[in-house]
């Protein structure tokens, strides 16, 4: 089944809020899937320092003391700091971040890189997404967009690896609820022009994809347009990045969605009750997306 | 007197056992919803019954001789196996409204999503905007009103139920054909649309769309 949830605020107002709003669209869909949840939050103040890099690594087994020493040592003249967040360590640097994904990479060569950007933490275990988002402390995030995901796996296993978000280009995240038919053949593709993969899971082929077509320059809707054309399947995809927010179903478009805008926030979710107290709700545009159709937004330039 | 439940402070299954009890009767309003699932499911007995606010799933389900009254948008399946009674969405539903009914009225003001009136086999739905893809898939008896416009495959492969489309289809299903809107159509839409309250529209500017009964028997392509 699968829960997804996201809200992209345009009210810096309302920036505070993010965590609190997020947990409780988060708690209203573990009825859609308990088994595993993720959460990616835009421009937390603590855990994505306005001018950092970021990188979320999963499976790490060293404390945060050593993950400090083994990453920090490769990157000369960059002061990082680590964050142990229930299972995912967050690694932040004021150094670049291609140098800092680098880094951790080869420090920690088996870990599962969750995400990495400028904007983005993304947080991900296995487990109840309540107990997960308490344990988190996400309550207490703040920023300006956030998505989750609860899951319910049905295409591999339930793994960290197996969680969504799938963050896997620069400020990029994805979730998806539904499943892709012809993963397989797209994964070999992909894997002949170069990617690898961290898991054995549908969603990831369709995050990889998404960030194969931008690294060629194209855009959200064009990179999404041609997923609509390349991917088989049950699907309902929230794409998000560093500057926007974006919603697709498939022809089908049986894998529920509904969206809501008001002049504070766009949100989409699986269901409305996850909707049904974001404030102003009330007064919220509110609809369900057409199939195929690419509902796209851009983050509005915050009022000085 | 009506009696009011807040399910904001009363559970769901509560609140459905209270509406399930024998020789029910008076009037019922249910507040706060925020979007549940399963909200007066499997009435049967002569109420009425307002919800203020959005609901999600399969809303006023199986109803049997009930009014019920959804003052917001309605989740997927509202009214789903609707025997008898009416269900008024005053917002717009998601996919599957009506799905499988037997008898009874759904009004909904805004639109349909996707297969609106999927194998209903009896019921009657007036849809005061558009329907999505798919809908009067497989319908089997009864009557589907739109207002607006239709999605893709309208009344694919669709049997003995009738259509009354005002605006365009984006496409027609296999075997839904369009056909002649004699005087005892018109009646029938008309009347329709009087239950519903659109008794301000003309029913002669609407189509008539059914079933071409080309897919009732079995042809062999291949035949030697």
């Amino acid at each position: 089944m699968c829960g997804i949830v996201g809200l992209h605020l345009r009210n810096p107002e309302l920036y505070p809020k993010l965590g609190e709003l997020l947990t409780r669209m988060l708690r209203e869909m573990e009825d859609r899937g308990r088994d595993s949840a993720g959460v990616s939050v835009y421009g937390d103040p603590a855990w994505s320092p306005a001018g950092s890099a970021g990188i979320s690594l999963l499976g790490i087994s060293d404390d945060p003391a050593s993950v400090h020493a083994a990453i920090a040592a490769a990157l000369p003249g960059a002061a990082a700091a680590v964050r142990k967040l229930d299972e995912t360590y967050v690694v932040t640097s004021d150094g670049d971040l291609d140098a800092l994904v680098t880094a951790a990479r080869a420090a920690y060569p088996d870990a599962v890189v969750a995400g990495f950007g400028h904007d983005v933490t993304v947080l991900k275990g296995v487990g109840a997404p309540r107990a997960l988002a308490e344990a988190w402390g996400l309550a207490g995030a703040q920023g300006w967009q956030g998505v989750g995901h609860t899951r319910m796996a049905t295409e591999s296993a339930v793994t960290p690896s197996g969680a969504h978000p799938y963050a896997v280009g620069p400020d990029q995240c994805l979730v998806h609820n539904g499943s892709f038919a012809n993963h397989a053949t797209i994964r070999r593709e992909l894997q002949r022009a170069g990617m690898t993969f961290d898991s054995l899971n549908d969603t990831e082929v369709g995050a990889r994809f998404v960030a194969h077509e931008l690294e060629a320059g194209h855009g959200v809707h064009e990179a999404l347009t041609e997923l609509t054309r390349t991917f088989d399947g049950f699907y309902t995809l929230l794409v998000s990045n560093a500057d926007s927010f974006a919603v697709v179903r498939d022809a089908i478009a049986c894998k529920p969605a509904v969206i809501a805008e008001t002049d504070d926030w766009v949100a989409m979710a699986s269901e409305f009750r996850a909707l049904a107290h974001l404030p102003g709700v009330e007064n919220a545009r509110i609809w369900e997306p057409e199939p195929e159709v690419i509902y796209h937004w851009s983050r509005q330039e915050v009022p000085a | 007197m009506t009696v009011t439940f807040d399910l904001a402070r009363t559970s769901l299954r509560a609140v459905n056992a209270a509406l399930h009890v024998p020789d029910l009767a008076g009037e019922f309003v249910i507040t706060n919803p925020f979007g549940a699932h399963n909200v007066a499911v499997g009435v049967n007995a002569p109420v009425k019954i307002g919800i203020e606010g959005h609901v999600g799933y399969y809303a006023a389900g199986m109803n049997q001789q009930a009014e019920i009254t959804i003052n917001g948008n309605a989740g997927t399946g509202v009214a789903e196996n609707m025997m008898s009674g009416s269900v008024h969405v005053r917002g717009s539903a998601s996919q599957s409204a009506g799905a499988t009914g037997r008898g009874g009225l759904l009004v909904i003001d805004g639109d349909a999503a996707a297969r609106c009136g999927i194998s209903m086999k009896g019921i009657d739905i007036v849809v005061g905007g558009g329907v999505g893809h798919m809908s009067a898939f497989m319908a089997q008896a009864g009557r589907l009103v739109v207002r607006g416009d239709a999605g893709d495959a309208l009344g694919d492969s669709i049997y003995e139920a009738r259509i009354y489309l005002r605006g365009t289809p984006k496409s027609l299903g296999a075997d839904c054909v369009e056909k002649e809107m004699r005087p005892e159509h018109l009646a029938e839409l008309g009347g329709l649309l009087k239950a519903a309250g659109f008794e301000g529209d003309d029913p002669a500017s609407y189509t008539r769309l059914g079933s071409a009964r080309a897919l009732y028997h079995f042809h062999v392509d291949n035949a030697y």
